[in-house]
């Protein structure tokens, strides 16, 4: 039972036996509250998807499935069309985080390095938008999408709708703006001497030295664009083109219980797959993030 | 990247050549020349980003205040009503229905949101075990899209087949209408809402709680105080400032629900959870009335953006931006 740093209760207090019972009857205690507020939800949602029909309505619910169904799956996959909807998230997901990158790291690095004439009044335009919150503006944000000023197109029901927005993120942009100021002049003037342009310099130089804050912001902005939900609902009315998020939504009035289950299931996989991959930096990143600018 | 390959084709003998270099013989062409080929360069940067800031950032916030003023529907021609549409709004029925959800529904969620994942974080820092696995299925929940775990809960809350009830019928406990009683939707929400979201808020308690230096506690001990007395003077001081962001953060972020209501109870039962989000939304897309919903968005701009100006006083002043 060693630890590192000391804590609210002192080693030596849990090292008595009174201490090490007490120690083990909370932890039992807290594992079972943790299984069942976070992990039972989870399990119910999974397991309600496999049962029948008649099965999921009944009272008292049965914790373990009769009969394992797995048409509750094949059939939301097949009556609500999630490949279609499934697609249309990843294609705006992809697109949101690549332009971002693209856009943002760009933007950034001439703020940070390039030295362009008004860039304190443009940063501070930036980060002014973090002051604006995001949803109490939709609705002005809908009409400029839906008729983009001088050249008068609708980004209407156009991936372009959910892409182009999401480049202005303010958070983004400045967390990287942070990261490059961080890099020595010295190494850009090095590269510049033997002959790098900018964008070289940028590609060759910067960006390999960014790659953990180009992780942090990836796993932003695709986490974002994947559990949005008001935006979407704006921007596509046509069903075809609808985020999985939104089509869950308009969906859930007319279909079976179990089929809406399963549904529930597949949106969240790829969300969760993810989270278990990188889950060390994602923890790593919102913990650092608020003990430290 | 066209630049890129010349270095490389540069003989060896010119690196040691009195030759001026690349970058020295641009300078070579006058300060004015340079200084304007410098920012035209670094504007070729910034374009992209910052056309998007100005669409879909700056424009849209001045475009609010002004439809606030104005009667506007799309296809035709905006008309300067004067503050009409703020008398109008601020005669809706909704309209108080909808501020005092939200104010409830903050304070709720300040309530519930904070003192338990406080009390969560204060217990997983003293645990030496299966730290790992705390940390990942307390964060679960937040990975889940907030759609899903919205129709999970409204599955949950289901008078018939709903887990929520059984669970309190399992306690012999009395059962509840939930989501779907005009008293209970706004707290059902609230769990929601807490539930889906608390995991992050636990992670940076306990990043603030493992700053906490060993030292203090254990002076604090010799001095005689026992746990809720450490908790007191010891925990609670040292993460006071984390739990001040967090808060304004939560509050800023909760004022602006939108999915729950939406996806659990569309708003009723009897308005009770029609929210100003919710309402504006209501006003642009049921009522086709842009002016209304532009001027609930000013008022709701307005609110925020003093929360965000003492937020980010606040990070500036301790010299930590943007915790």
């Amino acid at each position: 039972m060693s630890s590192g740093t000391r804590t609210l209760v002192s080693p030596l207090t849990l090292a008595r036996p009174r201490g090490k019972a007490l120690y083990w009857t909370v932890f039992t205690a807290v594992v079972l509250l943790f299984a069942l507020a976070f992990l039972f939800p989870v399990y119910w949602m999974v397991t309600g998807a496999m049962k029948s029909p008649d099965e999921v309505t009944r009272t008292p619910p049965t914790l373990v499935p009769k009969a394992w169904h797995l048409s509750g799956y094949t059939d939301a996959w097949d009556l609500m069309d999630l490949p279609t909807h499934l697609w249309n998230t990843v294609v705006q997901a992809a697109g949101a985080w690549l332009l971002q990158l693209v856009f943002c790291t760009a933007a950034a690095y001439a703020l940070s390095k390039l030295k362009p004439a008004f860039g304190k009044v443009i940063l501070g335009g930036i980060l002014a938008t973090l002051m604006v919150p995001a949803q109490a503006l939709v609705v002005p944000k809908y009409l400029t999408v839906a008729d983009l000023p001088l050249i008068h197109t609708s980004l209407l029901n156009d991936p372009l709708g959910i892409w182009l927005p999401a480049v202005a993120n303010a958070f983004n942009l400045y967390l990287l703006k942070r990261f490059f100021d961080q890099i020595p002049r010295d190494v850009l003037e090095a590269a510049e001497i033997d002959g790098a342009g900018r964008l070289r310099t940028l590609w060759s130089i910067v960006l390999p030295m960014s790659r953990p804050v180009l992780g942090v912001v990836s796993i932003f902005a695709l986490v974002a664009v994947w559990q949005d939900f008001l935006w979407p609902l704006m921007v596509f009315s046509d069903t075809d083109k609808q985020p999985i998020s939104v089509a869950l939504v308009q969906l859930s009035q007319n279909i079976q219980l179990t089929v809406l289950i399963a549904a529930m299931v597949i949106a969240s996989i790829p969300m969760v797959l993810m989270f278990l991959v990188f889950q060390r930096h994602i923890i790593a990143g919102i913990s650092a993030g608020s003990t430290k600018g | 990247m066209k630049t890129a390959s010349k270095p490389v084709v540069l003989p060896p003998a010119a690196v040691g050549a009195p030759e001026v270099p690349r970058s020295a013989g641009r300078r070579a062409r006058g300060p004015w020349r340079r200084r304007l080929a410098d920012q035209s360069r670094a504007y070729a940067f910034l374009v992209g980003g910052l056309l998007c800031f100005a669409l879909f950032s700056w424009y849209p916030a001045i475009r609010a205040v002004v439809i606030a003023f104005q009667k506007y529907t799309p296809g035709s021609s905006p008309q300067w009503v004067g503050t009409a549409n703020f008398t109008r709004v601020f005669h809706d029925p909704e309209f108080t229905a909808a501020w005092r959800n939200t104010f409830t529904f903050t304070l709720l969620a300040l309530l519930i949101g904070f003192a338990v994942p406080f009390v969560m974080a204060l217990v997983l820092n003293e645990l030496r075990h299966a730290k790992a696995f705390f940390r990942v299925v307390v964060y679960l929940p937040v990975m889940i899209p907030p759609v899903v775990s919205a129709l999970l809960w409204k599955w949950f809350y289901d008078p018939g087949a709903g887990l929520a009830n059984e669970a309190l019928r399992f306690l012999h406990l009395p059962t509840s209408n939930w989501s779907n009683g005009a008293d209970t939707a706004l707290i059902s929400l609230v769990i929601v809402a807490t539930w889906a979201n608390m995991g992050g808020t636990v992670l940076i308690y306990l990043a603030a709680l493992q700053g906490i230096p060993g030292e203090l506690y254990e002076a604090a001990e010799l001095d005689g105080a026992n746990i809720l007395q450490r908790i007191r003077h010891v925990t609670i001081p040292q993460t006071r400032f984390i739990v001040l962001m967090l808060m304004l953060l939560q509050i800023i972020a909760t004022m602006q629900v939108f999915t729950e209501p939406f996806v659990i109870t569309g708003g009723g039962p009897e308005n009770a959870t029609v929210t100003v989000l919710y309402l504006i939304y209501k006003y642009a897309f049921l009522y086709n009335d842009f002016g209304g919903a532009c001027a609930l968005s000013v008022m709701l701009l307005v609110l925020l953006g003093l929360f965000s100006a003492v937020y980010l006083r606040l990070t500036r002043s301790s010299g930590e931006e943007y915790a």
